[in-house]
C-alpha cells in the first residue's frame, strides 16, 4: 500500500512539473517568443551572479568552519616529520589554486551576467589574441613549475632509502582478509624470513621462517594488541599481503602505502608526538571535550580516549571497513621496557613443538645467550642474598645434561658451567657447594651416589675452567630434597637437578 | 536574437554551392531503412544509432544513480532500517530485530557496479556513442558514417554488454564487487569475494563485449572524420566537437585494446592457473600453487586505458560546451587553434600520466617524479581551455538558455574538479589524499558532473536536431539550478572528509575514532544526493515528454548557427541532405564578423574575406 501512494506522489509531481513546462510555453507563445527570451536571459543572468556570491562565500566560509576538524591545521596537524613538510605543500597549492578559483568563478559568471543577450545587442568580434594566450600559458606554466619543484622535493625527503647506519625501528605489517598482523624486529633488529607456504593458521598464520636465525628473537603482537613506538625514532615498515590488496594507512601520522602479495613495500616515518602529548593538544578544541560515548555524558571526554589509528586504504572484500588497530607513541625509555617485557613468537609459541624445525636441537644460539643473560641475573643475585634467605642462594642450572644413567657430561652443558665459572671468577671470595639431586625413580642408594658422582663431575668442571678448587665442594643428595611433586613428569623432571649454593662469604 | 526569419536561403544555397555526389541516384541508402526493425531496431542510420546510444545511455544513467543513492542511505542513514528496500533488493537486505541493513557484500557490490555503469555505460557510450554518431556526419557535412553497419555492431556490442552487466546484479552471489578497478587479487580469486565468482566472470565478458563496442565505433569516427570531410572542410575548419570526437576516439583505439589485453590476462589468471597477477598468496587456508606473478602489472594495464579514459569522458563534453558557448554567446570561439592544439597536447600527455593513480601501490617512488611532472603539466592545456571559454563569454550578446546554462556549469566544475587535481597530482600530497573521500569529490566534480554538464549542454542544445522538437526551458531550468546547486551540495563536503582522512569505499566508519565524526555531512550529502536524483528524474520526464509533446522546430537553424547540421531538413532524412551535399567555404565560428550576425560555413565568402582562422 506505502509503495502504492509513493508511487501515486511521484506520478503526482511528475504531472504538476509537466504542466509548469507547459504553463510557461504557452505564456511565452503569448507574449512573443523573443520577449520572453529577453526577460528570462536578465532573470537567469541575476540569478548566476547571485549564485557565485553565494557559492564562493560558501566556499571561503565552510573551508573555516571546518579548519579545526580538518585541512592539517589545528588537531589535524600532522604527527610524523614529513607529515609537516607535507601538510605545508598542501597550504601552498591550497593558495595558489585558492587564488585562481576565485577569480576564474567571478570572471566565467560576471561575464555570463554583463554581456546577457539584449535587444539589438550585438557582440564582439574577437577571436583569438596571440599575447594575451601566451600570458594565460605562460602563468600556469610557472605556477605548475613552482609546485611541481615544490612537490618533488617533499616526495624525496619522504620517499628517500634509509642510511644503512642510521637507527631505526624495523616491524612488518601483513595485512589479510581482514585484520593486521604485526611483528616486531626483537633483539638483532632485523626482520626475520617467512614464506607464505609455511603459514599455518593454528600456529604459525604469518608463515615465519624458523631456519632464518633472524626470524627466531622477533616478536608478533596479538591480535588487538596496540602497537607501541616510540616518539622521535625512524621507523620503517616493511608492509605486505598474505592474500588481496591492502593499504597500510596511518591518517595522523601521512603514511600510506598498499600492502601486495608477493611484493614486499615499505613506508620510513618519524613520530613526533606522543599520544599522551596529543591527548593535552586536543583538550583546547571544544569539539574534544565532547563525551566519547554520546550514551554516556558523564563518561570520559573525546580527547581523553584519543588513540593513533591503522586503517586499510585499499579495498579488500566486504571487511575492508574494519581493519583497524591502534597505534601508541609513547617516549623512549616505555618503549624499551615494554619491547623488553615482549616474548618472541618462537620461544613462546613455536620452540620444541611440531612447527619447529629446530625440534632435535636442545639449545640454540640464541638460547644460550639468553640463559646466560639470565645466569649472570641469578649468579649476582645468589652472591648478594642475605644469609638469612636460603632459597635465593641457590643457583640452578638450567642446560646440565648427563648421560642416562651416568656422571658425564653432554657437550651442551658446556657452555652454562664455562660462563658460570666465569661469573664465579668474579666473586673469589665465595665458597660454594655443587648439589646433585634426583627423581624418586629407582633405587635410593643407587640415586644418592649417582647424584653425588654427577655433582663432582660439574665440580670438576667448573675446576678446570679456574675456579679454585678449594672454594668448591660436592654433595649429592638423590630424591631427599625434592623441589616439585614426584608425581607427575613434570615434577620429576624439575627434582632431576644440579645447583649451585652459597654455603659462605669470606 | 531568436531567428525567426531565415536569413539565408540554404536550400539555394547548397544547391549551387554544393558537392554533386550522385547520392540519390542510386536510391541504395534506403533499402535498408524499409520496416520498423531496420528502421528503429536494427537500424544503420547514424541519427538513430545516436539516439539508441543515448536512450541506453540514460536506462543506465538512472539504475547507476538510483545504486548511489542506496549506498549514500547506508553512509547517511546507517541506523535507519531499510526493509522497505527488501521487495527490490531481496537477501541483500539483513533484517535483523526488525531492522534491516544493507549487506557490506551488496554494498561493495553497489559501488563498484555505479562506478562501472557510470564510466563506461553512461559518460563513454552514452556520451560520445551519442554526439560523435549524431554530429560527426552532420558536421563534416557526410551522408552517414563510413561504415554503417559497423556503426549498427558497435551499438548492438554495447547492448549485449550490458544485458550481461545487468544480468549479473541478480546473480545469487551478487555482481562483481571488487571495485570498478578490479584490481587482482580481489578480482582474480573467487575464494577472497563473493562477488569474484560469476559475478566477475560476467563483468569481464561484458566489458570485453563494451571494448569491441568502443573500437568499432572509434575506427568509424576516425575514418569519417578523415575521409568523409565535404569539399573544402579542412582540419582546421572542423568545429571543435568533431576535433573533440576525433581525438577521442583515437584514444580510444589506442588505450582500450590495453585494457583487454589486461582482460585476457585476468581471465586466464582466473580459469586457466595461469599467474600474470598473482605470487605468494594464502587465501581460503590454502597457500595457492602458482607464483610469479605481480599485481601491479595489471594495474599499469588498467591505468593506461582508465586515465585516457577520463580524457575519453571530458573531450567530448569539451567539444559540445565549446560549441555551446559560442553558438549561444554570438561569438567565435576564442583561440579556435589553441583550443585545438590543448585539445591535442591533452590527448598525448593522457597517455604518460598513469602511474599517477598507482603513486602509493607500491611502485619504485623514484618513477614517480616523472609521473608528477607530466600530470601537473596538464594543467596548462587545461587552463588555457578555461581561459578560453571565459574570453568566449566576453564581450558576447548571450542567450541564456538551458543549454548555455549547463555550458556555463560545465566550466564551473571543470575549474573545481581540475584544481583539486592539482593537489592530487603531487605525489606528496597524494600520500594523504589517495582513497579518501577528498578523490572521491576530485574525480565526480571534474569527470562526473562535469561531463555530465556536457552531456546535458549537448541534449539541450542539439534535441531539436534529434526530435524535431525542442525541451521544455523551464523544466530545463529547474533541471540545472537543481543539479548545480546540488552537485555541489554533494560533493563539496567531501572535500573536508577527504581532507580529515576518511578513506572511501567504507561500508561504515563507526570502527574508527578518526573517521565517525563525520555523521551530519554524511547525512546532509545524502539528503543532497536523493535530491539531485529525482531532480534528473525531471529531467528524463522532460525529454520523453518532449519527443511527443515539445515545442516544434519551426525554422531549419534556430540558434542561427553556423555549422552544417543546420543546413539540413527539419525533417530528418536518410543521407541526411536532399540533395546536393553542402560545401564548406569557411570556418565554423562567423558570429558577428562583419554586419552578419552569423554566417554559416557554407556561404561563400566575399572578395577579401578570410575563411580561417
Amino acid at each position: 500500500m506505502s509503495y502504492l501512494i509513493a508511487f501515486l506522489i511521484i506520478t503526482l509531481i511528475a504531472i504538476i512539473a509537466l504542466q509548469i513546462g507547459r504553463v510557461s510555453e504557452i505564456s511565452s507563445r503569448i507574449r512573443g517568443e523573443e520577449e520572453t527570451e529577453l526577460q528570462n536571459n536578465n532573470s537567469t543572468a541575476g540569478w548566476l551572479v547571485i549564485f557565485v556570491v553565494l557559492f564562493l562565500v560558501a566556499c571561503v566560509w565552510s573551508a573555516i568552519y571546518y579548519k579545526d576538524q580538518m585541512l592539517g591545521y589545528g588537531p589535524w596537524e600532522a604527527s610524523s616529520e614529513h607529515g609537516k613538510e607535507l601538510d605545508g605543500l598542501f597550504n601552498v597549492t591550497l593558495f595558489f589554486t585558492g587564488i585562481v578559483f576565485i577569480i576564474t568563478h567571478w570572471l566565467t559568471f560576471w561575464y555570463a551576467y554583463k554581456y546577457r543577450g539584449r535587444k539589438g545587442g550585438k557582440a564582439l568580434f574577437f577571436a583569438h589574441d596571440t599575447k594575451l594566450e601566451l600570458v594565460w600559458t605562460a602563468i600556469p606554466a610557472v605556477v605548475m613549475a613552482f609546485l611541481v619543484a615544490k612537490g618533488l622535493v617533499v616526495w624525496n625527503n619522504t620517499m628517500t632509502d634509509l642510511d644503512p647506519e642510521a637507527k631505526v625501528i624495523n616491524i612488518e605489517a601483513t595485512g589479510y582478509q581482514f585484520a593486521w598482523d604485526i611483528r616486531y624486529a626483537g633483539n638483532d633488529g632485523q626482520i626475520g624470513k617467512k614464506d607464505y607456504r609455511l603459514i599455518d593458521m593454528g600456529g604459525n598464520p604469518i608463515g615465519l621462517d624458523f631456519t632464518d636465525a633472524a626470524t627466531l628473537d622477533d616478536i608478533v603482537l596479538g591480535g588487538s594488541d596496540k602497537i607501541v613506538l616510540p616518539v622521535d625514532t625512524t621507523v620503517r615498515v616493511a608492509i605486505t599481503s598474505k592474500d588481496v590488496l591492502h593499504n597500510f594507512y596511518l591518517p595522523h601520522f601521512r603514511v600510506k602505502m598498499d600492502a601486495v602479495p608477493g611484493l614486499p613495500t615499505y613506508f620510513i616515518f618519524k613520530p613526533t608526538k606522543t599520544t599522551a602529548q596529543m591527548r593535552q593538544e586536543l583538550k583546547a578544541y571544544p569539539e574534544w571535550n565532547l563525551p566519547y560515548d554520546e550514551t554516556d555524558p558523564e563518561g570520559p571526554k573525546r580527547w581523553e580516549k584519543f588513540e593513533y589509528e591503522l586503517a586499510c586504504a585499499e579495498l579488500c572484500g566486504k571487511g575492508h571497513y574494519s581493519m583497524r588497530r591502534i597505534i601508541e607513541i609513547v617516549d623512549k625509555d616505555t618503549y624499551k621496557k615494554w619491547e623488553a617485557a615482549l616474548p618472541t613468537f618462537y620461544s613462546n609459541n613455536i620452540r620444541g613443538g611440531d612447527l619447529d624445525p629446530n625440534k632435535d636441537k636442545r639449545l640454540l644460539p640464541f638460547e644460550i645467550k639468553e640463559r646466560e643473560k639470565e645466569l649472570r641475573r641469578e649468579v649476582k643475585a645468589a652472591m648478594t642474598a642475605d644469609s638469612s634467605n636460603a632459597d635465593a642462594k641457590i643457583i640452578r642450572f638450567k642446560n646440565v645434561y648427563y648421560a642416562t644413567g651416568s656422571a658425564n657430561l653432554e657437550d651442551d652443558s658446556f657452555y652454562e658451567l664455562d660462563y658460570a665459572a666465569t661469573l664465579l671468577n668474579k666473586y673469589p671470595d665465595i665458597k660454594l657447594e655443587v648439589a646433585g639431586h634426583t627423581d624418586n625413580v629407582g633405587d635410593p642408594a643407587l640415586n644418592r651416589t649417582l647424584s653425588q658422582q654427577r655433582a663432582a663431575s660439574v665440580r670438576e668442571r667448573l675446576i678446570a675452567k679456574g675456579v679454585s678448587a678449594d672454594r668448591l665442594t660436592s654433595a649429592g643428595y638423590g630424591d631427599t630434597s625434592p623441589v616439585d611433586s614426584n608425581d607427575t613428569d613434570e615434577g620429576k623432571a624439575n627434582n632431576r637437578r644440579t645447583e649451585l649454593r652459597v654455603i659462605s662469604k669470606n | 536574437m531568436t531567428n525567426t526569419e531565415t536569413m539565408y536561403q540554404t536550400d539555394v544555397l547548397i544547391e549551387e554551392q554544393g558537392f554533386d555526389d550522385h547520392f540519390h541516384e542510386h536510391h541504395h541508402g534506403d533499402k535498408y531503412q524499409t520496416n520498423f526493425i531496420t528502421h528503429y531496431v536494427f537500424s544503420m542510420d547514424h541519427k538513430v544509432i545516436a539516439r539508441q546510444f543515448l536512450i541506453t545511455g540514460m536506462i543506465w544513467a538512472i539504475i547507476g544513480a538510483a545504486m548511489s543513492v542506496v549506498f549514500r542511505l547506508q553512509l547517511g542513514f546507517p541506523e535507519e532500517s531499510l526493509t522497505w528496500l527488501k521487495p527490490l533488493l531481496g537477501k541483500w537486505i539483513v533484517v535483523s530485530d526488525g531492522v534491516g541493513k544493507l549487506a557490506p557484500e551488496f554494498y561493495y557490490a553497489l559501488v563498484t557496479m555505479h562506478g562501472t555503469i557510470l564510466v563506461f555505460f553512461v559518460l563513454t557510450a552514452g556520451l560520445s556513442g551519442t554526439f560523435s554518431n549524431l554530429l560527426i556526419p552532420l558536421q563534416v557535412g557526410a551522408r552517414d558514417m563510413a561504415s554503417p553497419f559497423l556503426n549498427m555492431l558497435s551499438y548492438w556490442f554495447f547492448f549485449l554488454a550490458g544485458c550481461i552487466m545487468f544480468y549479473s546484479l541478480f546473480l545469487n552471489t551478487g555482481p562483481f564487487s571488487g571495485g570498478w578497478t578490479a584490481y587482482p587479487p580481489l578480482s582474480a580469486l573467487p575464494q577472497a569475494s563473493s562477488g569474484s565468482g560469476s559475478g566477475m566472470t560476467l563483468w569481464l565478458v561484458s566489458l570485453t563485449l563494451f571494448v569491441v563496442s568502443v573500437l568499432l565505433g572509434g575506427i568509424n569516427y576516425i575514418t569519417t572524420v578523415l575521409n568523409l570531410r565535404t569539399k573544402g572542410m579542412s582540419l582546421f575548419r572542423m568545429p571543435l566537437t568533431i576535433w573533440a570526437f576525433f581525438v577521442t576516439a583515437i584514444l580510444g583505439l589506442l588505450s582500450f585494446p590495453v585494457l583487454a589485453s589486461g582482460f585476457f590476462m585476468l581471465i586466464f589468471d582466473r580459469s586457466l592457473g595461469t599467474s600474470f597477477f598473482l605470487s605468494e598468496i594464502f587465501i581460503g587456508g590454502q597457500a595457492l600453487d602458482r607464483v610469479g606473478g605481480s599485481p601491479i602489472l595489471y594495474q599499469h594495464l588498467f591505468w593506461f586505458l582508465g586515465h585516457p579514459e577520463v580524457y575519453i569522458i571530458i573531450l567530448p563534453a569539451m567539444g559540445i560546451v565549446s560549441e555551446v558557448l559560442s553558438v549561444h554567446a554570438r561569438k567565435p570561439i576564442f583561440g579556435y587553434r589553441a583550443m585545438v592544439f590543448s585539445i591535442l597536447a591533452i590527448a598525448f600527455l593522457s597517455f604518460i600520466v598513469w602511474a599517477h593513480h598507482m603513486f602509493m601501490s607500491g611502485v619504485n617512488p623514484f618513477i614517480s617524479n616523472f609521473f608528477v611532472l607530466f600530470t601537473l603539466i596538464i594543467a596548462v592545456p587545461s587552463a588555457v581551455k578555461v581561459f578560453n571559454w571565459i574570453t568566449t563569454l566576453y564581450g558576447g550578446n548571450i542567450r541564456l538558455n538551458t543549454a548555455m546554462l549547463f555550458a556555463i556549469g560545465f566550466i564551473s566544475m571543470f575549474i573545481s574538479g581540475g584544481l583539486t587535481g592539482i593537489f592530487l597530482g603531487n605525489s606528496a600530497i597524494d600520500i594523504t589524499m589517495h582513497d579518501t573521500y577528498f578523490v572521491v569529490a576530485h574525480f565526480h566534480i571534474v569527470m562526473g558532473v562535469a561531463a555530465f554538464f556536457g552531456m546535458f549542454a549537448g541534449i539541450y542544445h542539439w534535441y531539436p536536431k534529434m526530435y524535431g522538437r525542442f525541451m521544455n526551458e523551464t523544466l530545463g531550468k529547474i533541471h540545472f539550478w537543481g543539479t548545480m546547486i546540488g552537485a555541489y551540495l554533494i560533493f563539496w563536503p567531501m572535500h573536508y572528509i577527504g581532507m580529515a582522512g576518511v578513506p572511501r569505499r567504507y561500508y561504515s566508519f563507526d570502527t574508527f575514532d578518526a573517521f565517525k565524526h563525520f555523521d551530519t555531512l554524511n547525512k546532509f550529502i545524502t539528503v543532497a544526493a536523493i535530491i539531485v536524483f529525482f531532480v534528473q528524474l525531471l529531467f528524463v520526464l522532460n525529454f520523453f515528454y518532449s519527443i511527443w509533446k515539445g515545442r516544434k522546430m519551426t525554422t531549419q537553424n534556430p540558434y542561427g548557427a553556423t555549422t552544417l547540421e543546420w543546413s539540413t531538413p527539419i525533417e530528418p532524412i536518410h543521407g541526411n541532405w536532399p540533395g546536393k551535399i553542402p560545401a564548406v567555404h569557411r570556418w565554423a565560428y562567423d558570429y558577428n564578423k562583419d554586419e552578419r550576425e552569423y554566417i554559416p560555413q557554407y556561404v561563400p565568402l566575399k572578395d577579401g574575406e578570410e575563411g580561417d582562422h
